[in-house]
């Protein structure tokens, strides 16, 4: 067995896809390994075809890779679209009652459970699912203790029946593939560590929780929900209040509300969503109101593909809402920088009295990780900026826009008595009298924009340049920004281990962009592709249009599918050998899902 | 010697704003702003406990002229905002002010969500059926027949009754009133701001400038204080729809409708129950809570 272990589940929506995946990704993470999941899925309830890939490995897994060693198909349909890209010294496991498998390559291991035969009681879909979970742990060599134990935890709410049910009907599979198949050798290693199980979703609201949010509003759009779905469980116990609002116009207006009267507040959408906040994205910056926005993408335009993934929204935030103002951009690298992101942008909101927002994607919001706990800390800084709360006495006049010289001004929060001020979408004075009305005055507004843009320098001066990962003076440099992180690093391993030179640049920050020193950094790389989940390449054109500097080569994807390591690799292969000075590639995603 | 400085008894000109209001002479918004700000003189509340929030439009300019904090936020999500406001501080007044466009038209949808949530705020709109910043259209309180400079042959489409709406969408505390009536207005936001949840106010504020339909002298022919009917009963619902709807020689103003029975958001929300206003609580949670979070993904 290779250093990573990859199992894919593949079904209809509605067949139980998720159960055994759910119990899959804790099985590994218990067992201290690490997990990275991936599910291609469809905007359907009940049919389509669901595709869950769960990697697992002892050191961390940066993707879903490129190879599925255990399939399990649930129905006809799945092992009809995935047989042929099963390798040598990979497995089958299905229910020979309902599936014909066809004819496999060379050395792929066809495991058939007759499920009728196996199973006492009625048939039925949960039965076929949980032998062919307890034949897979057999075959991985996972021991059926820990298995025991999960399901027993899966199945807890349902009753002492139905766990034992389980139990018993996983103990024949277990058995059945003991005396019938050949094990993966050699078994799966196993680690005393012990992970927790975050999606990227999970990831930001907790990241919320522990920045201090104490107000989070949003209206359901995939793949965005999650967040919501963690806010509302968890409001309760976390002391926040949640709401469910009736169109995102009226989710970013009611959290910079609750932004202006003191709380930290967050939001959630999708591309449409942040489409119709973009006009509220202007006030916050004009009211010198704090929001973080998180936007994660889905493949657009309008509604798209709304449960596919892409990184296409790069230049709807760049340019959301009108006019000029200060802003922050930042795209999560990984799961866990899902978490450590969000207390960041907040303070840098906060601080800066301007919106901040998150770019993630499907991939990472509804992608799974192994986290090692001690790495998700609550105890992060939390910094509010400049903001007035109290008023211990005194009745010095106060201005709410005051110009100074970092362009942030002491904001008052209402209730505090001898701070009574508008704020106002305006444009206005620094006491707040409006100055766009009867007392325009260029003057004034052209000091009003020039305190707020000055708020630019100090985020740029908060926010850590980029840093090359690997050698300087690589044959091939890698440039990606947020999701594309972890495919990317595997790929760079790949093509060194092929004797291709490789490093790699991964941006976080969008805004702050550092530009110079991204330049100063692709200056001295030999070969420089730029990697993005999109068709025109958004990131590779805000780099030129920041820094004029054009990279050697592009790759893009715009299939609705993220890269797999393999993609890349070729790609950059195909590059470096093309005499046609080939600079564009479109990798094909070869799994139908 | 010691002495006792009796806390000084608040006026309405405790509440002018940093300038003067910029409306046409003769506007009704005059009538409205010195109503609210006689009304939260005489009810002592202080300048700092109320935020007044409004939208785009002539009347929402009111925030800049009264001393209170202020929001003059974005056409047509005032209560949108507002809604936030009170969630991240439930202990402040919250009045929000507009006109008919602004919130039957661009703001419709948070209109019918806001009473529907009964969040705790005054809402007052300033109708003068036009719009008037936009020097004069069409408004969705328009009556049909209105000529103006978006439909000069006059208007083919019928209004937004703002009461009826209000009263269907599941208002808690529906009223009229008449900006040249500003006892009345007054009184009728004293019961608003007294009320606990949603509190709507249609106010007629005649647009001396581009409505030469409805006029002062056209509404004071016909307006009819529902207070005036000793056997008006204001908790009876379906009376009120049927006064809501007239229209023509006689239309009443006064409390259509008040009911009590319902909790305000900011009292159904459990996070609010215990704790006091959001924007003083603690922001890091508790380090047992952490642990919890992080042991339910184990």
């Amino acid at each position: 067995m290779d250093r990573t272990f990859a199992v894919a589940i593949g079904g209809a929506a509605g067949q139980g896809v998720a159960t055994p995946g759910d119990i899959f990704a804790k099985l590994f993470a218990r067992r201290g390994l690490h997990v990275n999941a991936y599910n291609a899925y469809q905007s359907i309830i009940r049919g389509g075809h669901t595709f869950l890939t769960i990697r697992t490995g002892i050191e961390e897994v940066k993707c879903f890779g490129d190879r599925i060693d255990l399939l399990i198909p649930l129905n006809q349909d799945s092992i009809d679209r995935h047989l042929r890209l099963m390798h040598s010294g990979s497995a089958i496991i299905y229910n020979s009652d309902t599936i014909r498998p066809g004819g496999p390559h060379e050395g792929v291991q066809l495991c058939p459970i007759p499920v009728n035969q196996l199973s006492k009681q009625s048939r039925s879909k949960v039965e076929q699912n949980t032998i062919a979970l307890a034949a897979s742990v057999k075959l991985m060599g996972l021991g059926f203790e820990t298995l025991a134990e999960v399901l027993t935890e899966q199945f807890a709410r349902k009753g002492d029946k139905v766990v034992t049910e389980n139990l018993d009907i996983a103990r024949i599979g277990y058995d059945y593939a003991a005396a019938n198949f050949q094990p993966f050798a050699p078994p799966l290693p196993l680690s005393e560590m012990r992970y927790a199980l975050l999606s990227g979703n999970i990831a930001l609201a907790m990241g919320g929780a522990a920045a201090g949010v104490k107000f989070y509003c949003a209206y359901p759009m995939s793949p965005s929900t999650g967040v919501l779905h963690w806010m509302a469980s968890h409001a309760r116990d976390a002391g926040i209040v949640v709401r469910q609002v009736e169109d995102e116009i009226g989710v970013i207006n009611m959290a910079i509300g609750a932004a202006h009267a003191g709380v930290r507040s967050m939001c959630a959408t999708s591309g449409g969503g942040f489409a119709l906040m973009t006009e509220g994205l202007g006030m916050s910056a004009m009211m010198e109101t704090p929001v973080v926005v998180i936007d994660v993408q889905r493949a657009g335009p309008s509604t798209g593909v709304p449960t596919k993934t892409e990184q296409g929204d790069l230049w709807q935030m760049l340019g959301a809402g009108f006019g000029d103002f200060p802003r922050a951009i930042a795209a999560p690298t990984d799961i866990l920088d899902c978490f450590k992101l969000v207390p960041e942008m907040h303070n840098l909101a906060d601080r800066f009295q301007c919106p901040g927002i998150i770019l993630s994607d499907l991939l990472l919001s509804e992608g799974r990780s192994s986290i090692d706990p001690k790495q998700l800390t609550f105890d992060t800084e939390i910094d509010r900026g400049e903001m007035i709360t109290t008023n211990p006495g005194g009745t010095t006049p106060y201005n709410r826009y005051q110009i100074t010289e970092s362009g942030v001004s002491p904001r008052a929060i209402p209730g505090v008595p001898g701070h009574t001020h508008t704020a106002s979408t305006d444009e206005h004075d620094e006491n707040g009298v409006l100055i766009s009305d009867e007392f325009t005055n260029p003057l004034k507004r052209r000091a009003m924009m020039e305190k707020r843009q000055r708020k630019m320098i100090g985020i740029e001066a908060a926010v850590k340049p980029p840093v090359l990962i690997g050698e300087s003076g690589a044959a091939v440099t890698l440039v990606g920004w947020g999701s594309t992180d972890g495919v990317i690093r595997e790929a760079v391993e790949m093509l060194n281990e092929d004797g291709i030179s490789t490093n790699h640049l991964q941006i976080r920050w969008l805004v702050p962009l550092h530009g110079e020193a991204i330049v100063k950094i692709l200056k001295s790389s030999k070969y420089s592709i730029i990697v993005e989940n999109n068709y025109s390449g958004q990131f590779a054109r805000y780099l030129r249009s920041e820094t004029s500097y054009v990279p050697d080569g592009y790759i893009r994807k715009y299939d609705g599918e993220p890269f797999m390591p393999h993609h890349i690799v070729e790609a950059v292969k195909e590059q470096l050998a093309s005499e046609t000075h080939k600079t564009l590639s479109v990798p094909m995603h070869e799994i139908m899902v | 010697m010691a002495t006792v400085l009796e806390p000084q008894k608040l006026t309405a000109a405790d509440f002018k704003g940093k300038v003067d209001p910029d409306w046409c002479a003769g506007c009704g918004d005059f009538g409205v702003l010195s109503s609210l700000q006689k009304v939260l003189a005489e009810m002592n509340i202080q300048p700092h406990d109320v935020v007044t929030i409004s939208g785009i439009g002539c009347s929402s300019n009111l925030p800049g002229f009264i001393n209170t904090y202020g929001m003059h936020t974005l056409h047509g999500r005032a209560l949108a905002v507002a809604t936030g406001v009170k969630m991240a501080n439930h202990k402040l007044h919250v009045v929000v002010t507009g006109g008919d466009g602004d919130g039957f038209g661009i703001g419709g949808n948070h209109f019918i969500h806001t009473i529907r949530r009964n969040v705790d705020l005054l809402y007052v709109a300033m109708d003068n059926q036009i719009y008037g910043l936009t020097t004069g259209q069409t408004s969705p309180t328009s009556r049909i027949g209105m000529k103006t400079k978006s439909m000069p042959y006059g208007n083919v489409e019928e209004p937004i009754n703002p009461i009826t709406l209000a009263l269907a969408a599941g208002a808690t505390f529906v009223a009229r009133g008449f900006s040249a009536e500003p006892k009345h207005l007054a009184d009728l936001m004293k019961q608003g701001l007294e009320h606990k949840g949603f509190s709507f106010i249609d106010v007629f504020s005649p647009c001396v400038t581009y409505n030469h339909d409805n006029t002062y002298a056209w509404f004071r022919e016909r307006v009819r204080k529902l207070e005036n009917d000793p056997s008006y009963d204001s908790s009876d619902w379906h009376e009120a729809m049927k006064r809501a709807t007239l229209w023509g020689d006689e239309i009443p103003i006064g409390k259509f409708f008040q009911r009590t029975d319902r909790l305000a958001l900011d009292q159904a929300e459990p996070v609010l129950d215990h704790g006091g206003p959001m924007a003083y609580r603690e922001p890091r949670i508790p380090l047992e809570l952490a642990k919890r979070l992080i042991k339910e993904l184990m």
